[in-house]
């Protein structure tokens, strides 16, 4: 527990690196986490091969999930819509290196959501989608 | 002494790298030994606020506008009614359902006695507070209401004094306005005036804030209201657990409140109302023992309180309700909100001093145990879950109140409660661990 709020994790959110909003993007997807009213907006910049060649994330929340979506935003830099597609629980766990309780699980994977609901296009984003 | 102020003197307790920690509650404690609460006395009665967290991290509750924790008596009662009485309750001719009968109904005028009702048959049970609105929704608001009438509400209200009005007033057409929020966390009530020109048939507003704590006028805002011939609801969910409501004092039209907040059970609220009120509305829910007669095509509805109790109750609920009362009661209400505005007094004062803590609402005189506040730079979250590391239990959120922290302009706050077992050391102890919260995220 006491590794819970690790450097890694303050420095991300203290420090974003994927901080911002592209305009146009060729996939953008919002959505708010209902029982804290976290939010991520994510977009994308894509190429003909569906590689993602431009990443950013905004919103506001608590460390972990504003961290979380700002390495996941690193993660998936230079990678395929299709790789992403993959993405789980697990490596979103791996990337922050802490466990969490059912509640923060919420904040940690908001990201994922929003992201997959976007390369998914769909309308809503489900925790179907990060189980 | 044992217990937590002893704790409090163990190392590891108080981290000795911090240096705003000098803990002040010493120089009152004092002070709470002459209060009528002997607080470490009434601590042993709750067994959970013995409990560690983790290993040597003992629990500091600062979470009971949520729910509260339970004395030793109600859990016993509920237990002793399930080891010995447990039947279903009115139509049984056997002791057990007898036995059971009679505490199902003794409960129920103990609760009258507790909010000084005329009798106990204008006492409703229901899941929770926020059921109880929904029944005054529901079988008043459908029944009485007519297209383009107004309900007066407030801009501190919970969800639950929201919600089942945005509900009917899309059912039938109904116009909402809001008493609004001053900036001190006060309900504006030279625009509740204005407002009562609307002649509003229904006035529906807290007691008390469970974001900003504010203790409102209720007195004078149910008098304006029926002097304009407007019903009034009082949400008394944060009232009725934390200082005498006298209910025919108030002259109040419905009362609702939540045994889980003031030492009892969760799934047992309350909701009290003026007898010809009830009596004129119809049944909430259908089904046993709220009729008289079924026939196949038709009912005919049972009288009070019971036309309102449809189906099988929660009656081990009751019964711990009915304990949770006489626990309060023999402390008394008004020893209780009189520990909790020392105990409030103390946190405004510790938490204002330090640098980049915000805390909102009125000053301690017109507010109850309840200190909402934020921490620049870190997200309420983040707070309670550093809080959390050395056992102290906050709330962080909206707390079922989104629209109060839009006006508010903020997306959460954090959120630090009292009840009649709170201390000044833990006041101390929550202060610490705000200072550890600013070290990790160095702000």
């Amino acid at each position: 527990m006491d590794d819970f709020y690790r450097e890694l994790i303050i420095d991300r959110y203290k420090n974003p690196q994927y901080r911002g909003q592209l305009d146009p993007a060729d996939i953008s997807f919002e959505d708010d986490n209902p029982l804290c009213g976290d939010h991520i907006r994510v977009d994308l910049r894509v190429d003909p091969q569906g590689m993602i060649k431009e990443v950013a994330f905004d919103g506001h929340g608590c460390a972990i999930s504003q961290a979380s979506a700002d390495l996941l935003m690193e993660s998936i830099y230079g990678k395929s819509l299709e790789e992403v597609k993959l993405l789980t629980k697990e490596d979103i766990l791996e990337m922050l290196g802490i466990d969490l309780g059912p509640v923060r699980l919420k904040c940690a994977l908001l990201s994922l959501k929003v992201l997959k609901a976007g390369v998914y296009g769909l309308g809503e984003a489900s925790d179907d989608l990060v189980e | 002494m044992s217990g937590l102020l002893a704790d409090a003197n163990t190392p590891g307790y108080a981290p000795d790298n911090l240096a705003q920690q000098n803990s002040k509650s010493v120089e009152r404690l004092s002070m709470s030994q002459n209060n009528r609460i002997e607080v470490e006395r009434i601590r042993k009665d709750f067994p959970i606020l013995g409990r560690e967290v983790r290993p040597g991290v003992p629990l500091v509750y600062l979470d009971s506008t949520a729910t509260s924790q339970k004395p030793v008596s109600v859990l016993r009662a509920m237990d002793d009614y399930y080891r010995r009485t447990n039947a279903n309750i009115h139509r049984g001719i056997h002791t057990l359902a007898e036995e059971s009968t009679a505490l199902y109904e003794e409960a129920r005028k103990k609760i009258a006695a507790f909010i000084n009702a005329a009798s106990a048959r204008q006492i409703i049970y229901t899941r929770n507070t926020t059921e109880s609105i929904n029944l005054v929704a529901y079988s008043f608001g459908r029944n009485f209401l007519k297209d383009g009438d107004t309900i007066i509400l407030t801009e501190m209200e919970h969800h639950s004094n929201l919600v089942p009005w945005q509900i009917l007033a899309a059912e039938k057409n109904l116009q909402l306005e809001f008493i609004p929020v001053t900036p001190d966390g006060l309900l504006d009530l030279e625009a509740y005036a204005s407002l009562l020109q609307r002649q509003p048939p229904l006035v529906a507003f807290t007691h008390m804030s469970n974001v900003l704590g504010t203790i409102n006028p209720a007195r004078d805002i149910i008098r304006l209201a029926h002097e304009n011939g407007a019903i009034t609801l009082l949400d008394g969910a944060q009232s009725v657990p934390h200082f005498p409501v006298d209910v025919q004092e108030l002259d109040v039209d419905f009362l609702a409140f939540s045994a889980h907040k003031m030492c009892g059970p969760t799934g047992i609220g309350i909701l009290y109302g003026k007898r010809e009120l009830l009596e004129a509305m119809p049944p909430f829910n259908g089904g046993g023992d709220m009729i008289k007669r079924v026939h196949l095509r038709s009912f005919v509805a049972n009288e009070i309180p019971y036309k309102f109790e449809a189906g099988t109750p929660a009656i081990a609920e009751v019964i711990g309700l009915g304990a949770a009362i006489e626990y309060l009661s023999q402390v008394g209400m008004s020893q209780i909100a009189e520990h909790e505005h020392q105990i409030i007094d103390y946190a405004l004062e510790r938490l204002e001093e330090i640098p980049g803590v915000n805390v909102f609402g009125p000053p301690s005189a017109q507010k109850g145990g309840v200190a909402s506040f934020t921490l620049k730079g870190v997200h309420p979250h983040d707070v309670s879950q550093i809080l959390d590391q050395d056992g102290v239990a906050i709330r962080a959120g909206h707390h079922c109140a989104m629209p109060l922290h839009e006006k508010l302009n903020l997306p959460a706050t954090a959120r630090a409660s009292f009840y009649l077992y709170s201390t000044l050391t833990e006041v101390d102890l929550l202060v610490d661990a705000i200072y550890k919260v600013k070290t990790v995220f160095r702000v």
